[in-house]
């Protein structure tokens, strides 16, 4: 092919009409997010009564519960659009993409927690950490996740980086419930979860638990909003890479006509 | 062929190549070998040591692990060996066993050695009832780490970078490993007083872990190095 007939480079359609990552929906989710956290604030910090034993400290649960339960519906996230995209007919790296957008998202609430949860710890345990099992298995988690986003930066084609990620997302699935299983086997000491006794009677004050349901609310509009927006971004940087691919052959098969 | 006789050729070969080159002999077990000294001047007191050999043996043991996979998949780089094989059509099932194979084999002289030398170094006694829960521990974690070393240096096979980012993945899997097998060696040896029993439980623990990683490789390798080029 000759120089004179390879059309000039210019945006493709889909570039043209993706200039930004919001939309009206992003936009009025951004919104009620910055709401729900200023409710939290409110609740979490002013309305919100102490607790009996572990006085102000309980307030950093406010945070400590929805950032844990939102890391892990992130990990569970990723894990199901892997499998949507090694197993679908399409092999969609749109799923791919969700699955990266929500390990990323998830290793910063996941970095959270354990902030939070040290913090936490040290007032009411007296230590900052203690090798229970669920601390010990988000820990792993954590790190395996590192690793995971590790793989998604090897470079190579798009294929291979939503293959490759793709199987470590999905391998996690059988790495998480050993580790825990294990560490719990060793020792266990967290307390048993709170909020739901066994046989389901919600055993808590009516207004933390409230606080902590707006906590919940909050949290998960933000990690909605921001899987929305990161995934977009995700989208915007392949094509930025395809279009730079293309731009180098091009060059190349200039070269060679001249 | 049948993908039993391809996965002893695979086998065979890498444990030829080890034979020939002496890597394992010459380089990997000096290097575990210094490593349980440098634990001792690290932890510089008799009695802590005996106390804590299990799991100074599986510490050591998961270190080599990855110098072993690096050089399991080394010789595979090195003349595009790995593409070689996916070209002829060799079923990666296959290959992935017998990878597996030879990586067990390799580790578990290691362990052996690594146990002699917490017998001479740390004076750890292994009594005679514990024995066959020893063997049964070594032959269960042994399994477990070859096939997630196997699998991990599938995957980053072939990157630059890979050195750095493979201890990053495998760590923290095969932690469940770590605590399953030193715990298990712990009542064998009956190191403070455990006893004998408390061990056989982590043998499961052991064994599921093998085979969750041994089919989940099995089935992930493939699609792996199709793409590790």
């Amino acid at each position: 092919m000759t120089a004179a007939t390879t059309p000039p480079i210019t945006p493709t359609e889909s570039a043209r009409r993706v200039r930004s990552t919001g939309t009206v929906a992003t936009r009025t989710l951004g919104i009620s997010t910055v709401v729900t956290m200023g409710w939290l604030v409110a609740f979490g910090l002013g309305f919100s009564p102490a607790d009996r034993d572990q006085r102000d400290a309980v307030r950093i649960l406010y945070m400590h519960v929805p950032t844990a339960w939102l890391a892990y519906l992130a990990f569970v996230v990723t894990a199901v659009s892997s499998a949507l995209y090694l197993f679908g007919k399409k092999h969609s790296l749109g799923f791919d993409r969700v699955a990266g957008a929500s390990a990323e998202i998830g290793v910063v609430f996941m970095a959270l927690t354990l902030a939070t949860g040290m913090l936490w710890g040290k007032l009411t345990w007296g230590v900052y950490w203690q090798w229970d099992a669920r601390l010990t298995t988000t820990a792993l988690l954590f790190v395996s996740y590192i690793g995971y986003l590790a793989v998604r930066g090897l470079g190579g084609s798009h294929d291979q980086r939503a293959k490759r990620s793709a199987v470590i997302g999905l391998l996690a699935v059988i790495e998480i419930p050993l580790v825990h299983f294990s560490v719990r086997m060793w020792r266990s000491l967290h307390q048993e979860a709170s909020v739901l006794d066994s046989d389901g009677d919600v055993d808590m004050d009516g207004l933390m638990l409230f606080s902590l349901f707006v906590g919940v609310v909050a949290f998960t509009l933000l990690y909605v909003w921001l899987l929305l927006h990161r995934s977009r971004a995700m989208a915007m940087e392949d094509l930025v890479d395809d279009q730079g691919l293309d731009r180098a052959l091009d060059e190349r098969r200039a070269e060679a006509a001249s | 062929m049948s993908r039993w006789r391809i996965a002893r050729l695979v086998a065979g070969k890498d444990l030829r190549i080890e034979r020939r080159s002496r890597v394992l002999t010459n380089q990997v077990l000096p290097f575990a070998g210094v490593t349980m000294v440098m634990f001792a001047f690290a932890l510089d007191a008799s009695n802590v040591l005996e106390r804590v050999a299990p799991g100074l043996i599986w510490l050591a043991t998961l270190f080599s692990l990855l110098v072993l996979v690096q050089r399991s998949f080394a010789i595979e780089n090195d003349d595009g060996a790995l593409d070689a094989l996916r070209v002829a059509g060799v079923d990666p099932v296959a290959i992935y066993w017998g990878k597996s194979i030879a990586l067990a084999v390799q580790l578990a002289v290691l362990e052996v050695v690594l146990l002699i030398a917490a017998v001479l170094l740390y004076g750890a006694d292994v009594p005679l009832g514990g024995i066959v829960l020893l063997a049964t521990t070594l032959l269960t974690a042994t399994c477990g780490l070859a096939c997630v070393g196997t699998l991990y240096g599938g995957l980053t096979a072939g990157f630059t970078g890979r050195e750095t980012l493979l201890p990053l993945l495998v760590l923290p899997v095969v932690a469940p490993v770590l605590i399953g097998a030193t715990r298990a060696v712990e009542s064998a040896l009956g190191t403070d007083g455990v006893a004998l029993s408390e061990g056989w439980p982590w043998i499961g623990l052991l064994a599921v872990f093998a085979v969750a990683f041994g089919a989940g490789g099995a089935l992930a390798f493939g699609p792996l190095i199709e793409e590790a080029t």
